[in-house]
């Protein structure tokens, strides 16, 4: 980004896969993601979704944070930062991460790419430049690139994904296992392929020279023509995403550093991500106040709400009785109707000493501008609501 | 000669004044509001100094209004409107500008051209920012408890304080206190890389003090000027329509509704005092109005060293008063244009001149032009903050035409050489221009008028000690219960029945109506009228 | 197993305290000092055969407690509850002096101001004498049963009385200037009685918040000596107490291992690559070099070092050392004790800070001078001496770095300085030393040559010196303590936190 573009501010970047995009969003429904004109859909989030469930489906994550940390320290200095022991993880394996700060309180989450010994990608929803760099501060011989816009992204994601891969020529891509790193030779380049997502179900995140981004895309989607490929956009993700149990910034928990109010932040046990946390590791950043945390158990918890009707319960308060009188036990984080899983479901902060008790729902919904209330009974789901064999089957099945 | 006896005399129609003067006749009071100028608003005021023009010609921004006073007097109806400010664009010292958008993603990818690390690192800063400034905005509307005091009402003030301390965890305590005492300079290199980025957010620390964005104390100072808020969005600007003149016009308005008298070319001679107790003034004109409390709008040192006997003040008083640190360091040259000035390096569109501009340069550039003060002369490349508000507001100049205001940071109230002349004033007026020109290529030639104005103009025609623009410096010495003077803190002053109401008091300077309304709230104690003054509102924070 | 039961890095006065009370209380301690003698900054150090000075020139509040406690007088100590005389010096030989109680040179209203100017002083100074030497609690829930010193504090300021207390509340802040012109009038006066809250710290006259604790802190009554024997003293007193001190030896780094809750400091790696086992280490050395260089940045949590990181600590005092072929004569001066200052008035000290800020140097440095032979003949062979200046305001960074061009440029102006007022001065110099802040910092092992180790400023003090998390002598880091300047109170001879840190270790 040249610094003397005085427009820089008042113009979102483009994606490299925008020519092919922008033809598809024919609603030209954009929205921004970190400075990238974004697509909140492209015909129908719904249809969107059922292609991600039913069919296989592109979700573009260029604008999605990648930094590269290089150097002899690379591995020290992310294993302090992160609750997960890196030292563990192996050449071409990625990992799901969160980092705290030294009370403990989330940062944000990310993945780390394990791509040489020295060598690791850390890819997140938000910028996190500032967080790394007071993080390397002190060792030796670490450098963090922001790649961001050096890197094309696309997520690949559904039922058929691995089959349209196959269909491309992706030789052996069957064979990657979850979290694994393949590569593949791609018109004189590399592509680099990892069996990731954000829709709890099969699928791809595929790395691209930008320049080849294009290429790319039509290779994908001609091999994906039979296959009923389709872009999808945040609105889908979103639904996918809570489907799987995943959570989000804003929505599930708030960023530590950007979080005004004392401990409105939330700690990894509060986010029921207690098992991202390995206290055999002997330090990491904020595991004295994890462990004091992990002895006195989190105050609250993220649970997982299957809630009776069909209204979403978004917004709700919950109680621990039907009548709603006494102290409320917690909040709803999402909610939404699952087309998939024809369930009413929830994310939700509900008090720990209150979790083994009823829980009831105080749902506000709106029919023709007449507004109504109602109270459902919640029940805790112990696994996530959407969660398919084929997602961890090495190989996968074909469809 | 002597007239009616009157409830309250409030000596001064500055908007501090005018709040008081509101309240109190609200209460049922008999008020006479007495004004030295022509017109009232002390340094809140609309002039017409060219034909067509209308200035702004001291304060010209507002953010720092409480909107609990303007809704509760009703401001709306008595003819004020605050429109918000759209970006500030930033000049460097190298030409390069940097824009402060009000959507988010565009703020974040304009920083992010400057540096990624700080376009990241804003959200701290900004979260940071936020939590010290709702811990401030707490205590505006509040009475500072006197600590050496054992009344229950001063120690349940104190353990308000304690509770708001409390609130913000362990952590943010200690990095309350940090923020409280170090420079903006310090305070900013924890977030900032990029030099123009720091000079940005660094320069409301400098505006109206004698301090240096390098003096320990200058990041309270930032967030000073900061911590107001438009509609609940913290930090944001906003002009008034009509000029800031409107919101002294909207507070006259309310106080003479609710049956305020307001006399302006009314200057006070001296403040009498009989007995021991402030009974009324004497007017330059020889008049004598007598009442049963006198509340000084003046200054600190002006209201003791100048309007007093000093026979007539307690012991002490009069020394605390000479010592009371007022320094004029800011100056003002409000310009008349024929025409929208086009700036370098800015896009051009039509949002870009819908707010301020602020002629930053570097940290250095203004901590040089701070250097400059101390040895009494100003800075060939000072620190302006402009804005046009004829780009958004057709009642200040005629169409196609605009005006400009340009507050410059930092103007010496007497020069090393002596008293000001006409002759070094053009030659500062012409400093400025200088800078801007830089920037604005022709715009020396879009110049109808101009009107330059230093700490010793603001000093004859306001009536400010030196052309302070807060009344007395914001330092921790002379804040919350040290201001005034500590033990008076509480609006009440030394001789019976005489009240502090302007900036001189808690909190502090800027069009704020906090000082007015506090004061009024603990006269209405005690004459033991029912408080009609309201708290602050948060916004729920 | 452990091979001591401390081990204490820097044999720096403060480290020296520190052991003698923890070999007091039974402790097995282990002293290590990298240079070949103790006292740190203030350790006698020949500069030119036959001439020794140490960097910190003068004793002037060294606690009584701990000079009793440790039976310093018995080991040569020979403390003086005097206050060191301070003389301005003016220009055409008009000077100022002031012992804390009066002043000599100016006019009668000033001589009276003072008077009730430096009993007020004493007052405050009085008042906060006691917390020195306490361990300023965290204010967080849960430490309730700490929190009685914060009490104590409030209390002590009440009993001042309700004058005396809002007067300490307002001037607590004020800027050193500020403060002097309430109270005086002449220039030269004034500029003497900021030096106090200045001295060391990156300060000018105006600049508010951080003056006037530092100089009640200076104001608070103690004892005064000279540098050399009281290292001497402190050196005797430990050794009697049991404290092995190994000097020449360098500690690489301190040795962190898993424990059962995490990691724990266990003892330290020296230089050579020798592994000393211990239950716990305390170091005197300053914070940055604690945290980031000895105790590993993995071993610490990243907010907590990045709040070590931004510690102010770049020093912006120079130091000269004259080797002088006989007493030097100032003019209009007979007696040469004390301080003296040269800093004619407050916009002297100020403009040459305006300078350094900027990372120039000024063109009129302001100093104080000392000449340490008077009081102890052995630092300078007989009829010559030694003279000693702590000169302001030097950068740390200057622009375009150090180099021998600019360190001559910068000698030239101090001795032009000098000159001014002890004219004969240049032709008695049998040899110089100038030691600019990044060299106090390459020989002394201070980060940015800071003699306080950070900066002396109301965020760094208290519950919050060095930083919060590190305030009460312990550290994140189980089994790592500090000592030194770092720590609670600060700066300057005072064994203070040395004392402060042994006795959180014994509780």
């Amino acid at each position: 980004m040249s610094t003397n573009d005085p427009y820089a501010g008042e113009r979102l970047k483009l994606s490299p896969f925008y020519p092919r995009a922008s033809v598809l969003n024919i609603r030209e429904a954009w929205s921004a993601w970190n400075g990238y004109k974004f697509a909140e859909y492209y015909y129908d989030a719904e249809y969107e979704y059922f292609c991600v469930r039913n069919q296989c489906a592109t979700y573009d994550i260029c604008p999605m944070q990648k930094y590269l940390v290089k150097g002899r320290d690379a591995e020290a200095m992310l294993n302090r930062m992160v609750t997960r022991d890196i030292t563990k993880l192996k050449l071409n394996r990625v990992t799901y991460v969160v980092w705290c700060t030294d009370e403990g309180r989330l940062v944000d989450d990310g993945t780390i790419f394990k791509l040489a010994s020295d060598e690791f990608m850390l890819t997140c929803g938000s910028s996190c430049i500032a967080w790394l760099r007071m993080s390397t501060y002190g060792f030796d011989e670490v450098n963090v690139f922001d790649v961001t816009d050096d890197i094309a992204a696309l997520s690949f994601q559904g039922p058929t994904s691995c089959a349209v891969l196959k269909e491309m020529g992706l030789e052996g891509i069957e064979q990657a296992k979850p979290f694994d790193i393949l590569r593949f030779p791609f018109h004189g380049d590399t592509l680099m392929v990892s069996r990731t997502g954000f829709t709890g179900d099969l699928g791809y995140e595929l790395w691209i020279s930008p320049g080849l981004a294009l290429e790319l895309w039509d290779e994908l989607y001609s091999a994906g023509e039979d296959y009923g490929i389709q872009p999808f956009g945040e609105a889908a993700t979103n639904m996918a995403r809570l489907e799987a149990g995943f959570i989000m910034p804003d929505m599930e928990f708030n960023e530590a550093l950007k979080t005004v109010h004392f401990e409105h932040d939330q700690t990894p046990f509060e986010l029921n991500l207690g098992w991202l946390v390995d206290f055999s590791k002997p330090h990491f950043n904020g595991r004295r106040a994890l462990l004091e945390e992990k002895k006195r158990g989190p105050k609250y918890t993220l649970t997982r709400l299957d809630i009776e009707g069909n209204k979403p319960a978004e917004g709700s308060y919950l109680y621990g009785d039907r009548n709603c009188k006494k102290k409320e036990i917690g909040y709803v984080t999402s909610a939404m109707w699952s087309p998939a899983v024809k369930a009413n479901i929830a994310l939700a902060m509900i008090r720990t000493d209150c979790l083994q008790g009823e829980i009831w729902a105080e749902i506000y919904y709106e029919k023709e501008l007449r507004h109504y209330q109602k109270v459902a009974r919640c029940t805790v789901k112990d696994k996530p609501f959407w969660s398919p064999p084929r997602a961890r089957a090495t190989p996968p099945p074909d469809y | 000669m002597t007239g009616k006896t009157h409830d309250a005399i409030i000596v001064g129609g500055g908007h501090n004044g005018l709040t008081t003067a509101a309240y109190l006749a609200k209460a049922g009071l008999d008020v006479v509001v007495v004004e030295k100028n022509p017109h009232v608003g002390g340094a809140a005021v609309s002039l017409e100094l060219h034909e067509g023009w209308v200035y702004s010609n001291c304060s010209y921004v507002c953010s720092m209004m409480r909107q609990s006073i303007h809704r509760d007097l009703d401001l709306t109806r008595h003819g004020l409107i605050l429109v918000p400010y759209l970006g500030t664009v930033n000049f460097g010292d190298d030409g390069q500008t940097l824009i402060d958008y009000p959507s988010e993603e565009a703020a974040h990818l304009e920083l992010k051209r400057h540096s990624p690390h700080d376009a990241d690192s804003m959200h701290r800063f900004q979260a940071d920012l936020a939590r010290y400034a709702q811990f401030i905005r707490k205590t505006l509307l509040r009475t500072p408890p006197d600590p050496t005091s054992m009344r229950p009402r001063d120690i349940r003030e104190l353990l308000f304080l304690g509770k708001q301390m409390w609130s913000l965890g362990e952590r943010e305590m200690y990095e309350y206190v940090r923020f409280f005492t170090i420079s903006a300079a310090d305070f900013l290199e924890d977030y900032f890389e990029n030099d123009l980025i720091k000079a940005a957010m660094a320069s409301p620390g400098i505006i109206g003090t004698a301090l240096g964005v390098y003096s320990p104390g200058s990041a309270y100072i930032l967030l000073h000027h900061v911590m107001g808020d438009v509609d609940g969005n913290i930090g944001a600007w906003g002009l008034a329509r009509g000029g800031m003149g409107a919101i002294s016009e909207a507070l006259a308005s309310a106080a003479r509704e609710h049956g305020a008298e307001i006399r302006t070319t009314s200057g006070v001679q001296q403040i009498l005092v009989k007995d021991g107790e402030a009974c009324g003034v004497v007017l330059e004109n020889g008049d004598e109005l007598n009442a049963g409390i006198v509340v000084s709008n003046l200054d600190a040192k002006r209201t003791f060293t100048r309007v007093m006997d000093r026979n007539d003040l307690p012991p002490g008083i009069y020394e605390k008063a000479k010592n009371f640190k007022i320094r004029g360091s800011s100056g003002k040259v409000n310009i008349a244009l024929d025409g929208m000035p086009q700036f370098t390096g800015v896009p051009d569109n039509r949002y870009v001149n819908r707010g301020g501009q602020g002629f930053t340069g570097s940290l250095k550039t203004m901590e040089r032009a701070y250097d400059a003060w101390k040895h009494g002369r100003w800075s060939p490349d000072p620190f302006v903050e402009s804005v046009i508000p004829s780009a958004w507001d057709p009642t200040v100049a005629p169409p196609g035409k605009h005006w400009m205001s340009n507050f410059v940071q930092y103007c010496p109230p007497t020069l090393a050489e002596g008293p000001w002349t006409p002759e070094e004033r053009d030659a500062f007026g012409q400093a400025v221009v200088d800078k801007i020109e830089r920037y604005s290529p022709g715009f020396k030639d879009l110049i109808v008028h101009m009107e330059v104005r230093t700490p010793h103009d603001l000093e004859q025609e306001v009536g400010l000690t030196e052309g302070n623009i807060f009344q007395g410096e914001l330092t921790i010495d002379q804040l919350l219960f040290n201001r005034p003077f500590p033990g008076y803190a509480q609006y009440r002053m030394p001789v019976k029945n005489l009240y502090m109401c302007g900036s001189s008091t808690h909190p502090g300077g800027g069009v704020s109506s906090a000082c007015g309304a506090n004061a009024a709230r603990e006269i209405l104690m005690d004459l033991k009228k029912p408080n009609t003054v309201p708290e602050d509102d948060f916004y729920d924070e | 197993m452990s091979d001591y039961d401390s081990i204490i890095i820097g044999a720096g006065h403060n480290g020296l305290v520190c052991a003698a009370y923890l070999a007091r209380a039974g402790q097995k301690v282990l002293l290590l000092e990298s240079a070949e003698a103790p006292g740190g900054l203030a350790a006698n150090r020949e500069f030119h055969p036959g001439f020794k000075t140490s960097v910190a020139h003068v004793v002037n509040h060294f606690s009584d407690r701990i000079a009793s406690d440790l039976k310093l007088a018995r080991y040569g100590f020979e403390g003086s509850s005097n206050v060191t005389l301070v003389t301005g010096l003016g220009r055409e030989g008009r000077h100022v002096t002031v012992d804390g109680h009066s002043v000599t040179g100016v006019e009668q209203g000033d001589a009276e101001a003072y008077r009730r100017f430096a009993a007020q002083m004493r007052r405050f100074a009085d008042a906060l004498k006691p917390f020195w030497l306490k361990t300023i609690p965290r204010a967080a829930p849960g430490k309730w049963s700490d929190m009685s010193t914060f009490a104590r504090i409030g209390l002590k300021l009440r009993l001042l009385g309700k004058d005396d207390m809002r007067e300490f509340m307002r001037v607590a802040a004020l800027p050193a200037r500020d403060l002097v012109d309430e109270n005086f009038d002449s220039e030269l006066l004034k500029a003497v009685l900021c030096w106090d809250g200045l001295i060391g710290s990156k300060m000018a006259p105006r600049s508010p918040n951080n003056a006037v604790l530092p100089m009640l802190y200076r104001t608070a009554q103690g004892q005064s000596g000279t540098p050399g024997s009281l290292i001497e003293a402190l050196q005797a007193s430990a050794r009697a107490a049991g404290v092995e001190i190994r000097t020449g030896t360098t500690v690489d780094r301190i040795l962190v291992n898993p424990g059962q809750d995490g990691l724990v400091a266990e003892g330290v790696i020296l230089a050579g690559g020798e592994h000393i086992h211990a239950s716990r280490v305390v170091s005197s050395a300053d914070p940055k070099t604690t945290f980031i260089g000895l105790a590993g940045i993995d071993n610490l949590e990243i907010q907590f070092t990045n709040r070590i990181r931004r510690l102010r600590c770049d020093g912006f005092v120079a130091k000269l050392h004259l080797a002088l072929n006989g007493l030097p004569e100032f003019t209009g001066l007979d007696r040469l004790n004390g301080r003296l200052l040269i800093a004619p008035t407050m916009n002297d000290i100020e403009f040459a800070f305006d300078h350094a800020k900027y990372g120039e140097y000024p063109p009129e440095p302001v100093m104080e001078i000392v000449i340490p032979s008077l009081q102890d003949a052995s630092l300078a062979p007989q009829e010559k001496h030694v003279l000693s200046a702590h000169v302001m305001y030097v950068p740390y960074r200057p622009k375009g770095g150090w180099n021998k061009q600019a360190k001559a440029a910068l000698y030239e102006r101090i001795i032009e300085r000098l000159s001014g007022y002890a004219p004969g001065i240049r032709d008695q110099i049998i040899h110089a030393e100038l030691l600019t802040p990044a060299e106090l910092e390459r020989d002394y092992r201070v980060s940015g040559g800071h003699w306080h180790h950070a900066e002396f400023a109301l965020d760094q003090m208290l519950m919050m010196r060095p930083t919060y998390e590190a305030a009460q002598y312990s550290t994140p880091l189980p089994g790592l303590y500090l000592c030194g300047a770092g720590c609670h109170p600060g700066g300057d001879l005072t064994g203070a936190p040395g004392h402060n840190a042994a006795r959180e270790i014994l509780r």
